[in-house]
C-alpha cells in the first residue's frame, strides 16, 4: 500500500516536472526563432561548463527534386533558379549546362561566350555583395564593433561615401548587364540547350566594354581595401591564422586544362590537406567521388568524398570532408587564369606561408582575388569580336536521356543531374548545392569556435559574432542548402547546461 | 506626427523578393525616411515579443513574401495580420503560392524518401531521416515538422493588397509603397499592377496574330526563335495573354516567352484555365487523334499553365492530399 502511494506520488511529481519543463520550453522557444530562414545552433555544455557538442542545424526543406518530376527539361533553368533568389544565375547556368549534356549539344561559340560573360559578371557582383555587405563588415568595420554598425552603412562610414557610391553603382551596372541578356537579374531566362536566347547588339557593346574596364579597376581597388584594412592590422591577421578558425580538410574546385581556376567549366579537382591532388574527374563522374550523408538533426545533407567513406566530422589526413568556394578553389588549382588575379594569387600564398591555406577566414581574401579574375575575364570576352555574333544557339537533335551540369557558384561547386523520358520530361532530378558541399566543414567550424569561446559556462559577449564569423566566411546560403530557405542567414544560438536546461539564447536576424 | 510603421516579413521564399527590395534601396531612400520599419528579419534585429506587445492595427502595412507551409509561418502571418491595418502579399509565392506550390502535386513522403534515401548521391544504408526530435546521448536537438501542402497567403489570413511577380519589379514595388504612403490605395483586394494583359506592354505586340491557328506547339529549345515576332505566332506557348502586365515584358525582352508570374488580371479567376481554353480553342485539327498530336507539344500542362499559381488555382493540390 505504502509503495503504491509512493508510486502515485512519484508519477504525479514526474508529470508536474515534465509540465514545468514543457512550460519552460514554451516560454523560451520564441516562435520567431524557429521559422524557416533561420540557421539554428544548439550548444550543449558539460558539467564544467565547457562545450560538449554544438549542432549546426537547418530546419527546413522544400523538395525541388521531387516537384521537378514531369517538367519539360528546358524549364529547369527557370524552375531551379527559384531555389535561391540570391544566386539564381548559378542554378540557371548549372541547369543550362545540364541541358547541353542531356541533349548532347555543344553551344555555339558565341553562345558559350555570352554564357561565360553573364556568369563572370554574376560572380563579380555577387562576390562584391558578400565582401561589402554580408561578410566584409566584420573586418572593414571590425568584429568588436556594435552590431548596429556592422553593416553596409558602417562600411561606407569607414571607406567613405564616394567609395560606398562606387560599390553600389558598380553592382548596379553589373546587374544591368545580366538583365540585358537574362531579361531579369533575379531569375534570368537566357539559358537553353545549345546556347542562349539573346545575342548582343553591337550598338550596346561599348558601354559594356567600359563596364568591364571599370570592373577590373573596381576589383583591384577592393583588393587594396582588403590589404589596407585587414592585412595592415596585426590583430586581424592573428585572428585569421588562429586555431579557432583553421581546419585541415580536403578542397574541391573546377579547373581548366592548365589546372587554373575556372568558374564556368572544366574538370573537378580535389586536393588533400597537404595540397596533393587526389582526384581529378569529369563532372559526369560525380557519383563516383561525391556522396551525401544524412544526420537526423538537420534537413541539410552532409557531402563527403565517396572513395574515402563517411568518417564523421574529422579533419586531417584521413578526412573525407572537403570544402568548396573561393579558398577551396584556389587551394585545388595551380593558379588563376588571368594575369592580375595570378599576381594576387601568388602574393596570397606567399604571405600565408604556402599551399594549401587552411584558415577559413582567408576565404574573404580569396574571394577578392576571384573578383579580379571575373572582371578580367569579362574584359577579355567583351573584346572578343565574336561576342556580338548573332549565332548564339544551336538547336538540339538528339533524343534526351541523362545530363549532368556543374558550375562553380560563388559559394562553391554546384551539381545538377537530370534523367528524362524520350520527350525530355524529367524522371529524376538530383542537385548538390554549393553550401551542402561545405556543410560538414561549416558544422566543424561552428563547433570549434564555440569550444574556443565558451569556457566554464561563461558565454562571452563576442560569442555570437565570432561564431557567426566562423561560418559567414563560407558565405553560406541555406536557401540553397535545403532548396528551401531564403538566401540570407539570420541565426539563433541556444545554449544548454549539463542538465539539458536552456541557459541562454542569442539571436541575430 | 509619428512616422507610419511598416513591416517586411518572409515565409517560404527564395530571397529573390528581398533582393528586389535591396535593389530598390537607392530609389526608395526617400520613402524609407518617411516610415518606421518595425520588422525586417534580413536587415534588423527584433523580438517576437515586441511585435506581440504592440497594439492591434498599430503597423500600417506588412509586406509579406513567401508561401505558407509551416505552423510558424502561419502563426506569424496571423500575428502580423492582427497588428497591421493592411496586409500586403508581396511576390508570386505570397500572392499565388509560387513555384514552391508545384509541390502540391506530390506527397511529403515522396519528397523525404527521394531526398534522404533514393537520390543517386545519397549513401544512407540505415535510412536515417531528419527527426523532429533526435535524442543523442542525453541531448535532444529538435527540428520543425514539414506540412503537407503549400498555401498562398490569402488562404491563411485576410489579405488587403497584392504586389505580383517573381520577383516583383522595383518599379511596381515603389508604386505600391508610394500609393500606401500617399493614401491613394485602390479598392481592397486589388493587385497593385496594371489590370491589363502582358501583351499590352510587350514589344512584340504588333506581330500578335488576331486569328491564330495551331497546327503544332514547339517548345522553346526545339527551334530558333525570331527575336521580334510574337511567340504565339511562332507556335510557342506564351502566358502573356492570360497574365497581368507590369513587368515591362522582361522575359520576352530576354528572348523567352512569358511564364505567367504576375498571375491573372482581375477579370480572370483561373489563369491556367484561361490560357488553356484560349489555346485549345485555336487548335487547328478537329479530330481527336490529330488534336492529341498537337497537344503533345505541351507535355506538362500543370507546370506550363500553373507554374506560379497552382496553390491558388481551382486545382490547388493533388486530390488525395490533406488541405494543409
Amino acid at each position: 500500500m505504502q509503495q503504491a502511494v509512493k508510486d502515485t506520488f512519484n508519477q504525479g511529481a514526474a508529470r508536474a516536472n515534465a509540465a514545468y519543463q514543457m512550460g519552460r520550453r514554451r516560454f523560451t522557444v520564441d516562435p520567431i526563432t524557429r521559422l524557416e530562414g533561420h540557421g539554428k545552433i544548439d550548444i550543449y555544455l558539460d558539467e564544467k561548463g565547457d562545450v560538449e557538442r554544438a549542432y549546426m542545424q537547418v530546419p527546413e526543406l522544400r523538395g525541388f527534386e521531387v516537384f521537378s518530376l514531369g517538367r519539360p527539361a528546358e524549364d529547369m533553368p527557370q524552375i531551379t533558379s527559384r531555389i535561391c533568389g540570391v544566386c539564381p544565375t548559378a542554378h540557371h547556368m548549372a541547369a543550362t549546362k545540364c541541358l547541353d549534356d542531356l541533349y548532347q549539344v555543344e553551344p555555339t561559340s558565341a553562345g558559350r561566350k555570352i554564357r561565360e560573360l553573364v556568369y563572370n559578371t554574376f560572380m563579380l557582383e555577387d562576390h562584391a555583395l558578400h565582401f561589402f555587405v554580408l561578410g566584409g563588415p566584420d573586418f572593414v568595420v571590425g568584429p568588436e564593433a556594435p552590431p548596429a554598425e556592422r553593416n553596409i552603412v558602417g562600411v561606407i562610414g569607414k571607406v567613405g561615401l564616394e567609395a560606398g557610391k562606387k560599390v553600389i553603382g558598380t553592382r548596379k551596372r553589373l546587374r544591368e548587364l545580366i538583365t540585358y541578356f537574362g531579361g531579369k537579374v533575379v531569375h534570368p531566362v537566357l539559358g537553353l540547350p545549345g546556347g542562349v536566347s539573346k545575342a548582343l547588339d553591337p550598338a550596346d557593346l561599348p558601354k559594356f566594354q567600359q563596364l568591364a574596364k571599370d570592373g577590373v579597376e573596381f576589383a583591384e581597388w577592393t583588393l587594396q581595401v582588403f590589404k589596407d584594412i585587414v592585412l595592415k592590422n596585426p590583430d586581424y591577421v592573428k585572428m585569421i591564422t588562429s586555431d579557432a578558425f583553421t581546419h585541415k580538410t580536403c578542397y574541391m574546385g573546377t579547373v581548366d586544362e592548365q589546372n587554373r581556376v575556372n568558374f564556368y567549366d572544366g574538370k573537378l579537382r580535389v586536393v588533400d590537406c597537404t595540397g596533393k591532388e587526389i582526384y581529378k574527374f569529369h563532372p559526369r563522374q560525380y557519383r563516383e567521388f561525391v556522396a551525401e550523408h544524412v544526420e537526423p538533426w538537420s534537413y541539410m545533407k552532409f557531402t563527403f568524398l565517396k572513395p574515402r567513406g563517411w568518417n564523421g566530422f574529422v579533419e586531417g589526413p584521413e578526412s573525407s570532408i572537403y570544402a568548396v568556394a573561393p579558398l577551396a578553389r584556389l587551394n585545388a588549382a595551380d593558379g588563376m587564369a588571368t594575369p592580375k588575379a595570378q599576381a594576387a594569387y601568388e602574393e596570397f600564398y606567399q604571405i600565408l606561408g604556402g599551399k594549401p591555406v587552411h584558415h577559413t577566414l582567408a576565404t574573404h581574401w580569396a574571394r577578392v582575388i576571384e573578383m579580379i579574375q571575373a572582371a578580367e575575364t569579362m574584359e577579355k570576352l567583351l573584346n572578343d569580336p565574336e561576342i556580338t555574333s548573332p549565332d548564339v544557339r544551336r538547336v538540339p537533335t538528339a533524343v534526351p536521356k541523362e545530363g549532368i551540369g556543374v558550375v562553380e557558384a560563388p559559394r562553391g561547386t554546384l551539381f545538377h543531374h537530370y534523367q528524362t523520358d524520350e520527350r525530355g520530361c524529367i524522371t529524376m532530378a538530383n542537385m548538390i548545392v554549393a553550401t551542402a558541399n561545405n556543410a560538414s566543414r561549416i558544422a566543424m567550424s561552428v563547433e570549434r569556435a564555440a569550444k574556443a569561446l565558451i569556457k566554464g559556462g561563461k558565454v562571452t559577449e563576442g560569442l555570437l559574432n565570432k561564431v557567426e564569423m566562423a561560418f559567414r566566411a563560407y558565405d553560406p546560403c541555406l536557401g540553397c542548402a535545403t532548396h528551401s530557405l531564403p538566401g540570407h542567414l539570420p541565426l539563433r544560438v541556444k545554449i544548454y547546461d549539463h542538465h539539458r536546461q536552456l541557459v541562454e539564447e542569442l539571436r541575430q536576424d | 506626427m509619428p512616422k507610419p510603421k511598416v513591416a517586411f516579413y518572409w515565409c517560404a521564399s527564395c530571397g529573390g523578393c528581398e533582393e528586389t527590395v535591396v535593389d530598390l534601396a537607392e530609389d526608395i531612400l526617400g520613402v524609407v525616411e518617411k516610415v518606421d520599419i518595425v520588422l525586417w528579419p534580413v536587415a534588423m534585429d527584433f523580438k517576437y515579443k515586441d511585435i506581440e506587445a504592440m497594439p492591434d492595427k498599430s503597423i500600417v502595412a506588412t509586406l509579406l513574401n513567401g508561401a505558407i507551409r509551416s505552423t510558424e509561418q502561419e502563426e506569424m502571418a496571423r500575428l502580423l495580420r492582427r497588428k497591421s491595418v493592411y496586409m500586403i502579399a508581396y511576390g508570386a509565392c505570397a500572392h499565388l503560392g509560387g513555384i514552391p506550390g508545384l509541390a502540391n502535386q506530390f506527397s511529403r513522403e515522396q519528397l523525404l524518401k527521394f531526398v534522404y534515401e533514393d537520390a543517386p548521391s545519397v549513401v544512407n544504408e540505415q535510412k536515417t531521416r531528419p527527426q523532429t526530435k533526435s535524442p543523442d546521448n542525453g541531448r535532444e536537438p529538435t527540428l520543425p515538422a514539414l506540412h503537407n501542402v503549400v498555401r498562398s497567403l490569402d488562404q491563411v489570413v485576410d489579405v488587403d493588397y497584392y504586389v505580383p511577380g517573381c520577383p516583383p519589379t522595383p518599379k511596381i514595388t515603389k508604386a505600391a509603397v508610394t500609393a500606401l504612403l500617399e493614401n491613394r490605395l485602390p479598392p481592397k483586394g486589388s493587385v497593385i499592377a496594371p489590370d491589363i494583359a502582358l501583351c499590352d506592354e510587350c514589344p512584340r505586340k504588333a506581330t500578335k496574330p488576331t486569328n491564330v491557328s495551331f497546327t503544332e506547339f514547339k517548345r522553346p529549345h526545339q527551334k530558333l526563335m525570331d527575336p521580334a515576332l510574337c511567340f504565339l505566332a511562332q507556335g510557342i506557348v506564351c502566358m502573356g495573354p492570360a497574365t497581368r502586365s507590369g513587368c515591362e515584358a522582361a522575359c520576352t525582352c530576354g528572348g523567352m516567352p512569358c511564364t505567367g508570374c504576375f498571375g491573372p488580371t482581375s477579370r480572370v479567376r483561373d489563369q491556367g484555365l484561361k490560357i488553356m481554353s484560349s489555346l485549345a480553342a485555336n487548335v487547328a485539327p478537329k479530330d481527336e487523334g490529330e488534336i492529341q498530336k498537337v497537344l503533345a507539344g505541351i507535355p506538362d500542362p500543370i507546370g506550363t499553365f500553373y507554374r506560379y499559381g497552382l496553390a491558388k488555382s481551382l486545382v490547388r493540390r493533388r486530390v488525395d492530399l490533406p488541405p494543409r
